[in-house]
């Protein structure tokens, strides 16, 4: 019993930064913008949360500073993409790399460090499996994340700001005959993706209380994985993300017994993903606007 | 982005192929110039821009550092060496990408294909005697890291034209599902205890470019730029001289009058993508045959984005990348001379930038010609 609430409550805390990054990434493919940017919002929101706890000391200003950066990542890549018409794929690369180098000078210009911060105020679930559930609820942004795939999905399904994202999403030209400013719900639905990834990053950064160079590690693909073996719904890609974490988590558990090479487990999410766009089980079919003006 | 020329084409509605290259042929030179060479210029001046805001920052001038970056970079035989070192990669992956975008097509995965070339090219030289003259050695190696380079590309060549899977996805998760692999097969079987790295080759390898000039001590440059000059001239060759390089660009301009001209889009593609494949996996002689002599995890790190942004400001042509990936590689080099003066991560910084600055003046410039053609 004890086993399996351990198991239960370390995925839940790996999958909460892909839960944050896929329901972000999901809004704006959702409304036709390619989500490459995912890595880049969650380490540049990573690196101002731990740059806002670090002046005041309060992990939630933390937060605060998380969201904003992730807007400011999150803007950019509206005004190149839109406004200037950028292909979505080289902005979003751009991104990518923008925030990997401007993380990087910055930690070396505040803190006169390659590799990572000093320590800051962060949240911390607890490790003793005797607390898992309190431990879990120790740390605002796990429960946050958890309900943050379902306020997704009600948003994109049961408002008509999702409305118009789908809409922009799949037929730009009918939603503009509407009368809907395709070019305004574009930039929210890309600047909420930036905020949303980003708050995955404030996670990260808070959990370990410092920021260390690239610690988004990847994170932000395998959460674009989940966004397409779920099929670009965000309830399925929220299952994605618990199952590509689950996998994570069993390997983390066996490692002692040395079963299967980590490696191999790594690559679940990549190669599931494949299998999904190759169409074995039902084909992944991407929003009909994706990548297009 | 596939091509510079796609979107006017498609404005222009042309049905068939040869209707197509007789628009562009008719097309004002001035323009295509203009097309060409503007937006790197632009993106220069933004990088410029943003770097004069980073040094500033930390209180330094900008002139005195971009004097001693260039001082660090070209105005010594060393340091210039090291950037014909560090560009030789990113030769290759800068063409491995460009001849994608002329097919149309966007590989992401060129650091796995990298990866692949180099542990190729490793284990061939590991599976020769020691001794084995550098005259049989090195064309085995090359063999090697081109064939496994276009092997790791052929994939999703192969998953785009018989399931339609799209390319800039399943090079991504190829990337990570081959570097996990290549991780693999290190960590377990092929690495010298306490280390990320195979045995050390002693079969010929490429020499430095020190045996011949000795300022030039010091310096990782080697062999292997030769070689990778002559496989950019072999693709400029290829691209815009041979029958197989003109179906690769019609199918990168209009696929559908493509193959209403009768050319196989599909296996267009996976062509494409199998020598583009070879060309990243080429670059793994570099390191291998030219540097260490021996395979490490991560050589490759990075190589790939770059050569993404060298293909845009190279504007795909075997030329431009090839100026272009100078450039990146002074940026990197670059990095190193001024770290004195200002954190060398500003670079990494710069290279996002330029990429940036790029991707959105393209169509900007793209949009102005179309302004004036209108009013002429």
């Amino acid at each position: 019993m004890n086993t399996a609430l351990a198991f239960l409550a370390q995925t839940l805390r790996i999958a909460v930064p892909y839960l944050f990054a896929a329901a972000g990434g999901v809004l704006a493919e959702r409304a036709g913008i390619i989500s490459l940017t995912l890595e880049g919002f969650m380490l540049g929101g990573a690196f101002s949360a731990m740059l806002g706890s670090y002046y005041s000391g309060d992990p939630w200003i933390g937060v605060l500073c998380g969201i904003v950066g992730g807007l400011a990542f999150g803007m950019v890549h509206a005004v190149s993409t839109i406004r200037f018409k950028a292909d979505q794929v080289v902005s979003g690369i751009a991104i990518n790399l923008l925030a990997i180098g401007l993380t990087r000078y910055f930690l070396k210009l505040v803190f006169g460090s390659s590799s990572n911060s000093p320590r800051v105020a962060g949240f911390s679930a607890g490790t003793s499996s005797t607390a898992l559930v309190t431990g879990l609820l120790h740390n605002p942004l796990i429960p946050i994340g958890l309900l943050i795939v379902p306020a997704v999905a009600w948003l994109l399904y049961r408002t008509p700001f999702g409305l118009r994202v789908r809409a922009v999403g799949e037929h730009p030209e009918a939603a503009n005959t509407l009368g809907v400013s395709v070019k305004r719900v574009r930039y929210a639905a890309v600047a909420l993706s930036g905020a949303l990834a980003a708050l995955g990053g404030a996670y990260l950064s808070l959990d370990q209380h410092q920021f260390t160079d690239g610690m988004s590690a990847g994170r932000g693909f395998i959460a674009l994985a989940a966004i397409i073996f779920g099929r670009w719904d965000p309830v399925r890609a929220g299952i994605a993300c618990l199952f590509f974490a689950a996998a994570e988590t069993l390997q983390i558990q066996l490692q002692g017994m040395q079963a299967i090479p980590s490696q191999f487990v790594q690559m679940i999410p990549y190669v599931l993903t494949i299998i999904a766009l190759v169409g074995v089980v039902g084909r992944a079919v991407p929003p009909a606007a994706l990548g297009r003006e | 982005m596939s091509d510079p020329n796609a979107e006017l084409m498609r404005e222009e509605n042309p049905s068939t192929v040869s209707e197509s290259m007789v628009i562009i042929r008719s097309r004002a030179l001035r323009d295509r110039v203009v097309e060409a060479v503007l937006p790197p210029l632009v993106a220069l001046l933004v990088s410029i821009v943003v770097g004069d805001l980073l040094i500033l920052a930390v209180g330094q001038s900008p002139g005195a550092v971009y004097r001693l970056m260039l001082e660090g970079t070209w105005g010594n035989a060393y340091g210039f060496a090291q950037v014909l070192y560090k560009s030789t990669t990113l030769i290759c992956t800068g063409l491995a990408v460009a001849v994608g975008l002329r097919a149309g097509l966007f590989n992401i995965g060129a650091e796995g294909q990298l990866a692949a070339g180099g542990l190729a090219a490793a284990l061939v030289g590991l599976a020769l005697p020691a001794g084995t003259s550098a005259l049989i050695a090195v064309p085995l190696c090359t063999v090697g890291a081109l064939v496994a380079g276009g092997a790791v590309g052929f994939v999703p060549g192969a998953l785009r034209a018989k399931w339609g899977a799209h390319e800039v996805i399943t090079t991504i998760m190829l990337n990570f599902i081959v570097l996990a692999l290549l991780s693999w097969l290190i960590s377990t079987r092929l690495r010298v205890p306490e280390t990320l790295h195979t045995q050390v080759i002693r079969a010929g390898a490429l020499p430095r470019l020190s045996a011949a000039w000795s300022g030039f001590h010091g310096s990782a440059a080697n062999g292997s730029i030769a070689i990778v000059l002559c496989a950019a001239v072999i693709l400029g060759w290829y691209l815009f001289r041979t029958r197989g390089g003109f179906e690769l660009r019609a199918v990168g301009l209009q696929p559908e009058a493509a193959e209403n001209a009768g050319i196989s889009v599909g296996r267009t593609w996976i062509r494409a993508l199998t020598i583009s494949g070879a060309l990243a996996g080429l670059g793994g002689i570099n390191f291998v045959l030219g540097y260490e002599h021996y395979y490490e995890e991560g050589f490759a790190t990075g190589a790939g984005f770059l050569g993404i942004a060298v293909a845009l400001v190279g504007r795909s042509n075997p030329l431009g990348v090839v100026l272009a990936a100078l450039f990146f590689a002074t940026l990197s080099q670059g990095g190193l001379a001024i770290n004195a003066l200002v954190p060398k991560q500003m670079v990494d910084a710069l290279q996002g930038v330029v990429i940036l600055a790029m991707a959105a003046s393209v169509p900007e410039v793209r949009r102005l010609l179309a302004r004036s053609r209108g009013k002429r």
